[in-house]
């Protein structure tokens, strides 16, 4: 809670003994990765939260621009990992959009069908995650259980459960079954009863919602002007959705059966309900798409040779395994021009984007990800003064910030 | 009466063994969880898998009440001075997991921030490859550091003394010679420091 | 032509150059004008154009790439929250000290932004706040998203002491 003495702590005086420092992190249990905060107290408030992050630097970008189109997608898979499938649609929709590839309708619908179990599966584990942080531990075990459902889904779908790796350029790795569809039929069956219960779990909970109504308030003005997209955005009220305002894959077609969530409270419990209505609209949109899902093929015409032959037309037909070899071979592979662009779709944290230059050859020249949890992380120490110390999991959590999405 | 009756009187056995089985049996790991691999960690604790059924669920993250670190990700630059810091902090007798590719040998990135492999700073004892591996293969693991406290502790821990060499990959030495290495200033085990958070508006650092 | 440029091109005449591919415009601003231009011209897109939202800042090193001229490109993505319009201004800067105007002062998400583009690039900002290094450790020298620095780096990830079972 914001105390109305903070103002008058003038905290580069000299006479601040009273203030001391407390560091938190980067191997902290609330913190979930590797975060670290600086943090100056005065008694248990809050006066300046300075973090510093890095512990989590892999060097992704530079690896970018060391492996092809298709390779950095089992990269961009690691960044966001608890929805690693929305990384993958991102990054490929960038290097669709810099060859000029239409997708065939087909893969359109799956990638959106996916994305959105990605996004359900997300957004559970930051409700839950953030219910366990602040002593829910049911939640948790409530929203894993559900994640397992998502991840076998993505076992029948892709053959990895964790990371799938499953886009590649102009496609899929491969067609999915009946039985994917069926295994989705049914999520889409019992995911309500589960989201209830999870919503009976917390929605009332007294100790919950006094530890995050208020809390981190972040103003409308204040999400535009440091940049703030995704749910963090949306429950201050910021009505920015790129599904609906730049849709992109079987968006256009889905517009009917998803509304924006949003809210104007700003606070922690704002950004919880906006996630917990968000995986109804996904559901709705899961729902609708795999009614209509369409038949025929999965990836792009074999004869434009941009998109891997499956290891039938490989093994069997001459044209396959010449465009095999083209497309594996470090001097040939794709002709992109000489370019550059900025492709951005909306995963679980917000605008997910990657600025794309392309030097004409199958690999990038720089592939910039504009990382939706570094800039939420950024707005953190705003968020955090004049609050507790114990209101730092509650904050954290309801910001959902991935240490390798946030470091790279 | 019936129980004592079916048992004998005394026992004869050895202290090592009698030590092994009691902390075999409640090993309480601590996640040193990083990166990916953490949540399949949190995975394998949470309902379908519960790592309880075999005596690790007491999952504690203070290093101090800990026994068994499972390195659960990668560790970067900026990283490996907390490792071993926590892993000198937690008490003695300890073992460490390398779960995932990553924390075995750097895994996908082979980039110029990532370690190659944990073993080349603390002693690891089980590795579990896979990217990230299943629940199931962190179960198998624990399993085996079980079998190895069985078949080779000691009650005062002599087994770790003849451990004293470097048991990390062999070709560390000679993977980047000294001509091709920059002398970096300082020597990174700093990163944890508490630094001056004064603002500053320094010329950039060059590269000599 | 939208509106926005004919207003850019009113205020800054000659300062840029505008180029389109798929949808994306860009304003190009060449390393010999940034230094002046670059503030005033971001500073009339938000105000005046209304992009209010710093979607990005992305650095770049275009060295030895086909047809370049300045080495180091940083391109500042932005976005009219109101219309959903995008534009990205491109400034470009030249060793030996590539510096540009900080746009911190416009947008408070830029902070970090500029943060991590000075940390892998080393291209300075004038007028942060607070430029010190984010994601590498303060010791570090190099900046290593540099075309000329080696994917595996030059030794630093190694530099580090061995803790043996013996002595822990
Ligand atoms: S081994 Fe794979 S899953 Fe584990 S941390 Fe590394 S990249 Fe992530």
């Amino acid at each position: 809670m914001p105390l109305e003495v903070l103002p008058q702590i003038d905290e580069a005086g000299a006479d601040q003994e009273f203030l001391y420092t407390l560091n938190f992190g980067p191997q902290h249990p609330a913190t979930h990765t590797t975060l670290r905060l600086i943090l100056t107290l005065d008694g248990e408030t809050i006066v300046k939260a300075v973090p510093d992050i890095g512990y989590l630097h892999s060097g992704f970008e530079k690896l970018g621009e060391d492996l092809d189109f298709n390779q950095y997608v089992t990269i961009v898979d690691r960044m966001n990992y608890i929805s690693p499938f929305a990384n993958e649609v991102s990054w490929h929709h960038a290097v669709e959009k810099l060859i000029g590839i239409e997708l065939t309708p087909r893969c359109k619908y799956l990638r959106t069908i996916l994305a959105e179990l990605a996004r359900i599966s997300d957004h559970l584990l930051c409700v839950g995650a953030a219910a366990l942080d602040l002593g829910a531990l049911t939640a948790f075990l409530y929203a894993f259980n559900e994640r397992e459902k998502v991840y076998n889904i993505m076992e029948s779908a892709a053959g990895q459960r964790f990371h799938p790796s499953f886009t590649r350029v102009g496609g899929l790795m491969n067609d999915i079954g009946g039985d994917v569809v069926d295994q989705i039929r049914n999520f889409i069956r019992t995911f309500p009863k589960a989201h209830a219960d999870v919503v009976r779990l917390l929605n009332r909970n007294r100790i919950f919602v006094d530890r995050t109504k208020g809390i981190g308030v972040l103003s409308k003005a204040d999400a535009i002007n440091t940049g703030c997209s995704g749910p963090v955005a949306r429950a201050s009220g910021v009505v920015r959705d790129l599904r609906k305002d730049e849709p992109y894959l079987a968006y256009p077609d889905l517009q009917g059966a998803f509304k924006v969530v949003c809210a104007t409270g700003g606070d922690c419990y704002s950004r919880y309900l906006v996630r917990m209505e968000e995986m109804i609209e996904s559901l709705n949109i899961i729902k609708a798409a795999v009614e209509n899902l369409p038949a025929g093929p999965v990836n792009v015409a074999l004869n434009d040779k941009l998109t891997i032959p499956d290891k039938t037309a490989t093994y069997r037909s001459i044209e396959g395994l010449i465009q095999h070899f083209e497309l594996f071979m470090w001097n040939r592979q794709w002709e992109p021009p000489v370019e550059e662009v900025y492709g951005a779709t909306e995963t679980a944290n917000g605008e997910l984007g990657f600025y794309v230059v392309s030097d004409g050859h199958g690999r990038a020249w720089r592939a910039r990800t504009r990382p939706p949890s570094f800039i939420h992380f950024a707005v953190f120490p705003m968020l955090m003064e004049g609050h507790q110390i114990s209101d730092v999991p509650a904050i954290l959590g309801s910001l959902n910030i991935i240490a390798a999405e946030l470091d790279r | 009466m019936a129980i004592t009756g079916l048992l004998p009187d005394f026992l004869v056995t050895k202290l090592d063994y009698l030590a092994n089985l009691t902390r075999k049996h409640s090993l309480w790991p601590m996640p040193f969880a990083t990166a990916c691999c953490g949540i399949e960690l949190m995975a394998t604790a949470s309902s379908r898998y519960d790592i309880a059924r075999f005596g690790s669920e007491a999952m504690r993250f203070s290093p101090r009440q800990c026994d068994l670190m499972i390195v659960a990700g990668r560790v970067v630059m900026k990283m490996v001075p907390v490792m071993q810091r926590i892993w000198l902090q937690m008490p003695e007798p300890k073992w460490c997991i390398s779960m995932g590719a990553c924390a075995s040998s750097g895994g996908v990135f082979d980039a110029y921030a990532t370690v190659q492999g944990i073993d080349r700073f603390i002693p690891v004892d089980v590795y579990v490859p896979g990217c990230p591996p299943r629940p199931e293969q962190l179960i198998r693991a624990v399993l085996d550091i079980q079998e190895k406290i069985q078949r080779t502790g000691t009650i005062d821990a002599r087994e770790f003394a003849a451990r004293s060499s470097y048991e990390g990959p062999t070709s560390l030495a000679r993977e980047i010679g000294p001509e091709e290495a920059i002398v970096a200033p300082g020597d990174f085990t700093t990163a944890t420091r508490l630094r001056s958070l004064k603002m500053t508006n320094d010329p950039p650092m060059t590269r000599q | 032509m939208a509106a926005y440029l004919d207003t850019l091109t009113a205020r800054f005449p000659g300062a840029f150059t505008t180029s389109e591919f798929r949808g994306d415009r860009r304003v190009i601003v060449a390393a010999d004008k940034a230094p002046a231009v670059l503030l005033g011209l971001l500073r009339c897109l938000k105000e005046e154009c209304g992009f209010d939202f710093l979607c990005d800042v992305a650095g770049v090193d275009y060295l030895n790439y086909p047809g370049a001229a300045d080495r180091y490109g940083v391109v500042y993505a932005l976005t009219n929250t109101t219309t959903g319009g995008r534009v990205f201004v491109k400034a470009f800067a030249n060793d030996p000290d590539p510096v540009l105007p900080s746009a911190v002062p416009l947008w408070q998400g830029a902070d970090w932004l500029e943060r991590e583009v000075y940390d892998m690039y080393g291209v300075r900002f004038d007028g942060h706040p607070d430029l010190r290094r984010i994601l590498m450790p303060s010791e570090f020298t190099a900046y290593p998203l540099r075309k000329d620095y080696p994917l595996r780096g030059l030794g630093e990830r190694h530099n580090f002491p061995t803790i043996t079972r013996a002595e822990s």
